[in-house]
């Protein structure tokens, strides 16, 4: 009781790569609370989930299978999941800032009464005291996300509402495997008590869902660029460049916004965030919204017309220059170095 | 037979813009630098439906929105743009509100009209960015929800059609009436506004507006009753104040800071060859690169 509950997304019978990530936070929760980390997947054809989420700590894994629950649908989910919730009674419930978790979280949060917050930039554990009401809530959840464009970060309480609920983005929190030898124990949801066939109202019809060839977060060197860029056409010179030195093009929400790069290179608050070696930002200014999604680079290098872009200050090396002109360089001195 | 249309949209500060004054010396928003505007994801809600009330004759479409007094202004937004009628709900017992809080009073609201087939709204606010309002107003009356829209397909009595635009793909379902509709920023942009609209609502106003305003004004509304738009506080929508404003939010903001990033030391480079060749022969002999 009072665990620590995990939603597990799932596609083609594989887990989401967030959802491991929030495992991986979960356990870390679970271990300071001294609780238990509980998984639920929902879904069909589910008896390939355990070896995939065993290590990472999980102590109990939830199974809804049916093979009307899959692709995922509103209602059916949030059936399950309310029922469970009000069995179980977890005191955390965390699930991936995605097209799903942003479905259900709020659907869940809403018919329990229990607040949700959506894309935690970070978790932890924490005292809060209410001066007014004179009260101490001991080991709460610090539920921590960037609001007002990134400009001001909050932090996050329920008191009193249980459980608290939280989304977190792919990619904001790492993925490590606890204990390749973990065993979990699994439990099977007798489908027919949790969902009523009047949950079965939208129906998916049809679903093209490509599997995502790009992968930012994982590329030890990404040449981002920013709205300084000019034009989608200028974007070739990153990925020139990029493929000579085997890197990924990202983008800032700005370039993205004007066309300029695909939406699933956005780094950032409302993009990925990555952790590479090197941090390439060419033509950013660096607006706290993007930077917040870099910061942890280990080597950045700012190129950019600007002296004084705020982008600079957290850069190892600043190179002021036209990026046009800087990036031909660079591919001329490598290429000449590496022969 | 024609669709009854509700259209949840927000005023919301312009945080894409935030220029350099948006922050006070002491570190809080100020709110005053950042201009006030129509929620994006709202406006290709409200296109959504104003497509739906061209293709579906005998349509209407109302605009539900709730905020201080000078949200009207998204209402007769939306009335340049072929809503028929627009709906206040403000009240100072809504301050303080989380999203579920939020959802509770627009459900309230709902419930007001008569008849409603289709709820749209954008999939989330700007300010917020959280996508949470839609799905919660949804469980709050008890009916399902199709977000992330990207397009509405089809909407008749019998069923609605909509594709979907997910992360890493597409989605088409189908499901009956009533439904809420939450709508992506990748669905069609807004008509612009319509003179001719323009010219019919541009003294539509709420009560508090008029009273504000000179008595020729009122005169006016009173001749054309379709320059109302209506202002709806707790009292009006029938709501508990117990779950309202600070009260009823299960979340509460413990702290909020400024955002202040580590600055390093560091190394500034020119442009010229000698210093590009220099960086780039370090990156390699360190194995950064290569």
């Amino acid at each position: 009781m009072n665990n620590i509950f995990v939603y597990l997304e799932i596609e083609d019978g594989i887990v989401a790569d967030v959802s491991l990530e929030l495992l991986t936070k979960g356990r870390s929760l679970a271990n300071q609370l001294k609780c238990k980390l509980e998984a639920i997947a929902i879904g069909s054809q589910l008896d390939g989930i355990g070896e995939q989420v065993f290590s990472f700590g999980v102590d109990v894994l939830t199974l809804a299978d049916d093979k009307k629950l899959y692709p995922y649908t509103s209602l059916p989910h949030t059936a399950i999941l309310v029922k469970l919730f009000k069995e179980e009674q977890p005191q955390i419930a965390l699930m991936g800032a995605t097209s799903i978790g942003r479905d259900l979280g709020p659907r869940v949060s809403s018919a329990l009464f229990s607040g949700l917050t959506a894309d935690c930039t970070s978790l932890e554990i924490g005292d809060h005291e209410d001066k007014k009401e004179g009260k101490v809530y001991k080991n709460l959840l610090y539920q921590i996300r960037p609001a007002f464009g990134g400009n001001i970060v909050a932090t996050i309480v329920n008191p009193e509402q249980r459980p608290q609920m939280a989304t977190v983005r792919e990619g904001v929190m790492k993925k490590e495997i606890a204990d390749k030898h973990y065993k979990g124990e699994t439990k099977k949801l007798d489908v027919s008590k949790y969902v009523s066939s009047t949950d079965f109202v939208v129906n998916v019809i049809e679903r093209h869902m490509e599997k995502s060839k790009l992968n930012i977060k994982a590329s030890p060197i990404i040449i981002s660029g920013g709205y300084g860029i000019g034009s989608r056409e200028n974007f070739d010179l990153l990925f020139d460049f990029a493929h000579v030195i085997g890197a990924e093009v990202g983008a800032s929400r700005a370039a993205v916004d004007a066309g300029f790069a695909d939406h699933e290179r956005q780094i950032g608050q409302t993009g990925v965030t990555v952790r590479p070696k090197l941090y390439i930002a060419c033509g950013i200014s660096g607006q706290i919204q993007h930077v917040a999604g870099m910061q942890e680079s280990s080597m950045i290098i700012a190129i950019n017309n600007d002296p004084n872009a705020p982008i600079n200050a957290i850069a190892d090396y600043v190179i002021t220059g036209n990026v046009e002109e800087v990036i031909p360089k660079m591919i001329k001195y490598y290429k000449k170095n590496t022969k | 037979m024609g669709l009854k249309i509700v259209v949840l949209a927000k005023q919301v500060p312009d945080t894409r813009n935030v220029g350099k004054d948006a922050m006070k010396a002491d570190g809080t928003v100020n709110r005053a630098a950042l201009a006030a505007i129509f929620n994006p994801e709202d406006l290709n809600a409200l296109e959504q439906a104003l497509r739906l009330k061209d293709k579906y004759e005998g349509s209407t479409v109302s605009i539900l929105t709730m905020g201080p007094g000078r949200a009207a202004e998204i209402i007769r937004e939306s009335l340049y743009r072929g809503a028929d009628d627009g709906f206040l709900l403000t009240d100072r017992a809504f301050a303080g509100s989380d999203t579920l809080a939020t959802s509770y009073a627009l459900s309230c609201a709902i419930k007001n009209f008569s008849k409603v087939d289709v709820i749209i709204c954008g999939r989330q606010a700007i300010d917020g960015d959280t996508a949470q309002v839609g799905p919660q107003v949804a469980e709050k009356i008890g009916w399902p929800q199709i977000t992330y829209a990207e397009e509405i397909l089809e909407c008749t009595s019998q069923k609605i059609v909509v594709k979907r635009r997910l992360e890493k793909g597409i989605e088409i379902v189908e499901g009956k009436l009533p439904m809420l509709v939450t709508v992506n920023s990748s669905a069609p942009e807004c008509r612009p506004r319509n003179a001719k609209l323009v010219m019919k609502f541009k003294h539509a106003k709420t009560i508090s507006e008029k009273q504000a305003g000179d008595q020729d004004y009122i005169d006016l509304v009173d001749e054309r009753p379709y320059l109302n738009i209506n202002e709806w506080s707790v009292n009006e929508i029938q709501a508990d104040a117990n779950w309202l404003g600070l009260k009823g939010s299960p979340t509460k903001v413990k702290e909020i800071e400024n955002v202040v990033f580590q600055a390093k030391e560091s190394k500034r480079l020119s442009p010229d060859d000698f210093d590009i060749e220099s960086l780039m022969r370090e990156l390699i002999a360190n194995h950064t690169i290569g």
